[in-house]
């Protein structure tokens, strides 16, 4: 049992409560909270597989920004708290079978899954190969990206904006 | 070191995916069907690193993708709660269930 595999095992523990916490609880701002847990644990396993940079990217995107846009959306939306927020038990019971079969075929396929021996210079200037990497070889999708996220900016803009012509006319 | 085997990343990483798709599935609540489904991507991320430590030909690209999928997954977040406000401006509700516009 090695330190790294303890805190392996903390992570993984760690994310997977979170996730079935996020499950259980009714209040929605909870649930939120408890998907914190899962992203900054999956953070910590981004830095067990020797990739520093993409845990802080984690930890900023996914904690940080996409938590907050979310609890904006809750808060600008209402929510009854006390009503079943559940869906039908037919739904629930076919879902769950559905979801639990796809884990048993999905788990006998990776169960024994082994493929060569790991990289051991990953974690050597990792931040520093990132970007050679993202400027030379794949500049390409990595401009394409910042046209995606413009996009995205003007369409959520446009989307939520609130249409005054059209309430004028009512 | 480096004693954990690429099947227990894969399995976390499945587990996740399995939680993120029956909350997809089961929820009404629309902001937690998009909180679900970052969930599964998350999982997919921790594939792509796994795979890119452990892989047959291991080097910096699966956690290159990881980026872009962190990327493309703000943009889906920020886009798709955008539909939300104006869907609730409109109609008063956040429930999947409720929202059946186009199917009347």
């Amino acid at each position: 049992m090695t330190g790294e595999m303890i805190a392996f095992f903390i992570l993984a523990l760690a994310a997977i409560a979170g996730g079935v916490l996020m499950i259980n609880l009714s209040n929605v701002v909870h649930m939120v909270v408890a998907l914190v847990f899962t992203f900054l644990a999956i953070a910590g396993i981004y830095i067990t597989l020797s990739a520093e940079f993409v845990a802080a990217v984690q930890v900023l995107i996914y904690s940080g920004a996409i938590t907050i846009i979310m609890l904006f959306g809750i808060m600008l939306t209402r929510h009854e708290r006390d009503t079943a927020s559940k869906m039908p038990r037919m739904t629930v019971l076919l879902s769950g079978a559905g979801v639990a079969l796809f884990f048993l075929i999905m788990f006998f396929g990776i169960n024994r899954l082994s493929l060569g021996s790991p990289a051991a210079d990953l974690h050597i200037e990792n931040t520093k190969k990132i970007g050679v990497e993202l400027y030379s070889k794949y500049i390409i999708p990595f401009e394409l990206t910042s046209v995606l996220l413009l996009v995205a900016l003007v369409g959520a803009i446009v989307l939520a904006k609130r249409d005054e012509e059209k309430e004028a006319e009512k | 070191m480096n004693s954990i085997p690429l099947s227990v990343y894969l399995v976390l990483a499945l587990i996740l995916f399995c939680i993120g798709l029956f909350g997809a599935l089961t929820k009404r609540n629309a902001v937690i069907v998009l909180i679900s489904i970052e969930l599964m991507l998350n999982a997919v991320n921790i594939n792509l690193v796994a795979f890119a430590k452990y892989g047959a030909k291991p080097g910096l690209t699966g956690q290159i993708f990881s980026l872009f999928t962190i990327t493309v997954a703000a943009a889906e977040a920020a886009v798709g709660l955008a539909i939300l406000m104006a869907l609730y401006r409109n109609r008063k509700t956040v429930n999947v269930d409720e929202m059946d516009i186009m199917k009347r």
